[in-house]
């Protein structure tokens, strides 16, 4: 690390000063009139759930997306990015958290990645090794430059990813989530690092979500919330009881539609039971049930392996140890198939990738579980039956659509959405995995999800809701189930819960939750 | 635009034009195109020609429609051509009748197929470089029993099928409209159909719907190595004989003629029909310029810009879509 004592006196003046900086896709507003200074010198941390608006934030300092409006000045001059590369030129290294890495390419190839040592277009290899060597030496790292990163684990990986943003002299560097792989050691050695970048005058802007970390490392903590500047405070002036209520203080207004039927009592024999479930290194030891008619609601952040812990349940997700029962009877899930046929339905995350095909028809669509993924191979298609439940579905669901052949791609998010409901409930299932059934989708349509999810509830279904919105976790579930770093925390009753209090649990904070006052 | 976000239901003038007009049009003209070039074209015994000629190549192309369809690749089908001739003439002359040897022959095909499948599907290889490896290991079996020279066939009903006319048409176009019928069928009217055009249009999306994708990519190569199959048996009786270069070049008509057809190389939209339609275009190029006497490597050059050309609108229009 070359850093030049010119910069090691604290400025006066802010490294970067974003101004008003807002950021759109389409109608959804992901940042809105941000306005943030980040002074050399100091840990900046930005807190916040997930779409909070971080993520987007330093995608615009590092010009992966340009601001829809607003400005940023860079030690007071005017900065707009339009590429990585010019926010690299400009001294700002950006870590992500979705490592950048070429597998096939050695550790110091990849450090110098686009601008190795050359002359006249031939690589020094020489110099780019010697260079990656000490650079690894200086920071630390026992790694040797010449191994193909492909060899390497997660967390020399995410090292590796460390060292190329600090290979240049950089005035601002960006950790999203720099800990999420490592192990105790590499993170203490992380430490050291950012405490030596203080020390030499360089900004950090620091996101995580482990509490306990960022009260550790920050100088300054940022809460933003729904693309909202909230609060910054020093590290300090501030507390973790104050800095989770800042987090989720979202209003909980009642566009949650109520039990109409009471949650089954807790005698009821449940339809899934879960015990002891295990992928190594996806998540570990998940237990739970859930009973007909009951909601219950997986809480987590990001990285905390809900989704994985619910492929495994739809057979998409292999598990090395752990039982799964239907109805009491211990049953082997090896493809979505298998979980098909126990009756188990699954609106997965990404609708787009895994949920439709945007180049066939609503009907064909609506279709594809009953009529072909469940019907024996060599029997006839049934288009009139086709047809008939597709405009039940659209009809039901009321999906707004110009017919039952326009493709799916033409359809809003939340009427995809609900293409994506229909082809589930066409088979009547009896448990129903919904992950993040609202994501991207207008408030219309949120609402009238919302409300066909009560009424399954209140006709038997068992519902396992997956969403990283606390109020509709809240809003909806009769339990709710929290995990945090690939395993279950806790498992709440509805009754008397907080936002803070799942917060807590989920920040792995759960030695401050008594503290909490509601 | 509508046109462009809504599709057909079957039935009715006005979409089957928008599918297909293309196509029809283009073989329109290039029969217009020949019938001025050479007085021979539209004599019907021509026709009659370039409907044998074609049939050899359809029915590779109406199982390479179902490899296409899920986004694949089968480059092997002329090599597999080339092994079902063999297996057949090989077969006969062991002294087998023409059913055993038939069905040796067209289950020769399917288990070529099968392994291009096995290979694709559970051993997770790219079908482009499992074909171009199984096309050039299965050219390489056809020599095996003859030592690279022919063989000989002299059974009479073997013979028939690519000689002999049945009620006015060549029993080889009765095979071909058959197999159309059979092919059509499965691909627009059964649950295997459906479950193909899901697995083409998004696999991710097909397995979460309890599609066994792995299952369906080896049925559609094994579809593929029938029909390659078929084909032999239809080119060795046409030559009365297996020839170890049988069938070379093949796989270009059959993918031509596939994509010329409407179906898409990204996979999950294409119709059997488009296929035949895209076989007669690839047979009336060939036929009219062999009338012609234009060389067969100038043919070679056609065949390779219309493929070039049919992929490009094929692109073109899904680009215009997004």
């Amino acid at each position: 690390m070359q850093l030049s004592a010119a910069n090691a006196a604290v400025q006066a003046t802010p490294v970067l000063r974003i101004q008003d900086v807002s950021k759109s896709f389409g109608p959804v507003a992901a940042l809105k009139h941000v306005t943030l200074d980040i002074y050399g010198g100091r840990v900046h941390t930005l807190l916040g759930e997930n779409g909070a608006g971080k993520s987007t934030l330093i995608k615009i300092i590092g010009g992966l997306y340009p601001a829809s409006a607003g400005t940023m000045l860079l030690a007071g001059e005017p900065y707009r990015p339009r590429t990585p590369m010019d926010a690299g030129n400009a001294g700002i290294s950006i870590i992500f958290q979705e490592l950048s890495l070429s597998r096939n390419l050695t550790i110091a190839e990849n450090i110098f990645a686009a601008r190795e040592p050359a002359h006249f277009g031939f690589i020094n290899n020489r110099r780019l090794y010697d260079e990656a060597a000490g650079l690894l030496q200086r920071l630390g790292f026992a790694l040797d430059p010449r191994t193909p990163v492909g060899r390497l684990s997660l967390a020399q990986r995410q090292l590796v990813e460390i060292a190329k943003g600090l290979s240049r002299n950089a005035r601002l560097v960006v950790m999203d989530e720099p800990t999420s792989s490592l192990g105790d050691s590499e993170v203490e050695l992380l430490f050291t690092i950012i405490e030596r970048l203080r020390a030499a005058g360089v900004a950090v802007i620091y996101i995580s979500h482990r509490m306990d970390e960022l009260m550790r490392v920050s100088d300054v903590i940022t809460v933003l919330r729904d693309g909202e500047y909230v609060s910054s405070s020093r590290r300090e002036e501030t507390n973790i009881n104050e800095l989770i209520t800042r987090m989720v203080g979202r209003p909980l207004n009642n566009v949650y539609p109520p039990r109409t039927v009471p949650a089954p009592p807790a005698e009821t024999k449940p339809i899934l039971q879960v015990s002891g479930l295990s992928a190594p290194g996806v998540f570990e030891d998940v237990s739970f049930d859930v009973r007909p008619g009951e909601i219950v609601g997986f809480f987590g952040l990001v990285g905390a392996g809900r989704s994985d812990v619910m492929k495994a349940l739809f057979g998409r997700q292999p598990v090395a140890a752990g039982q799964i029962r239907i109805d009491g009877q211990p049953v082997s899930l090896r493809h979505p198939n298998d979980a098909i046929k126990r009756g188990i339905a699954f609106v997965t995350e990404n609708r787009k990738e895994e949920g439709l095909v945007l180049r066939h028809s609503v009907e064909r669509n609506i279709a594809a579980v009953r009529y072909a993924g469940l019907a024996p191979a060599l029997s006839l298609a049934r288009p009139r039956a086709e047809r008939q439940t597709a405009s039940e579905e659209v009809e039901r669901l009321q999906i707004k659509t110009p017919s039952l052949l326009t493709l799916a791609s033409a359809l809003s998010g939340g009427n995809q959405q609900k293409v994506v409901l229909g082809k589930w409930l066409a088979v009547r299932p009896h448990i129903l995995i919904l992950d993040e059934p609202t994501r991207g989708i207008d408030v219309g349509a949120k609402f009238e999800i919302y409300r066909i999810i009560r009424e399954l509830a209140a006709q038997g279904t068992a519902i396992l809701l997956v969403s990283s919105e606390l109020p509709e976790i809240l809003g909806l579930s009769d339990r709710v189930v929290v995990m945090h770093e690939k395993q279950i925390v806790t498992t709440l009753p509805r009754q008397g819960l907080t936002q803070e209090i799942v917060m807590m649990h989920a920040a792995g904070a759960q030695g401050h939750a008594g503290e909490v006052t509601p | 635009m509508s046109a462009a976000i809504t599709i057909s239901r079957r039935g009715g003038f006005s979409p089957a034009l928008r599918q297909y007009g293309g196509i029809v049009v283009a073989l329109l003209l290039l029969c217009a195109i020949f019938a001025v070039l050479s007085p021979r074209f539209l004599a019907f015994s021509n026709f009659v020609n370039i409907a044998q000629q074609v049939s050899v190549t359809a029915v590779a192309a109406f199982g390479m429609s179902w490899v296409i369809l899920l986004g694949e690749i089968d480059l092997s089908v002329g090599s597999i051509i080339a092994v079902a001739g063999m297996v057949g003439a090989q077969s006969l002359s062991h002294g087998l009748g023409f059913v055993p040897a038939l069905l040796l022959a067209v289950l020769s095909g399917a288990a070529m197929g099968a392994l291009n499948g096995i290979l694709t599907a559970k051993a997770a290889l790219p079908s482009f470089i499992v074909t171009v490896a199984t096309m050039g290991a299965y050219r390489g079996l056809v020599s095996l029993p003859t030592d690279g020279l022919p063989a000989a066939i002299d059974n009479d009903t073997w013979l028939y099928i690519g000689a002999e006319n049945f009620l006015g048409l060549p029993v080889l176009v009765w095979v071909m409209l058959a197999l159309f019928v059979v092919n059509f069928v499965a691909q627009s009217r059964t649950v295997f159909g459906r479950r193909a055009y899901l697995t083409g249009g998004n696999p991710e999306a097909a397995v979460y719907s309890g599609i066994r994708v792995d299952r369906l990519r080896v049925m559609a190569f094994v579809l593929s190595g029938l029909m390659a199959g078929i084909s032999g048996v239809l080119l060795s009786s046409r030559l009365s004989s297996a020839q170890t270069n049988a069938g070379t070049g093949y796989e270009l008509d059959a993918i031509a003629a596939t994509v010329l057809g409407g179906t898409s190389l990204s996979g999950g939209s294409g119709t059997m029909l488009g296929t035949l339609f895209g076989a007669l275009v690839i047979g009336v190029i060939n036929n009219g310029m062999n009338l012609l006497s234009v060389p067969y490597f100038y043919q070679l050059i056609v065949k390779g810009a219309v493929i070039v050309i049919a992929v490009w609108i094929d692109v073109r229009s899904k680009q215009a879509r997004t």
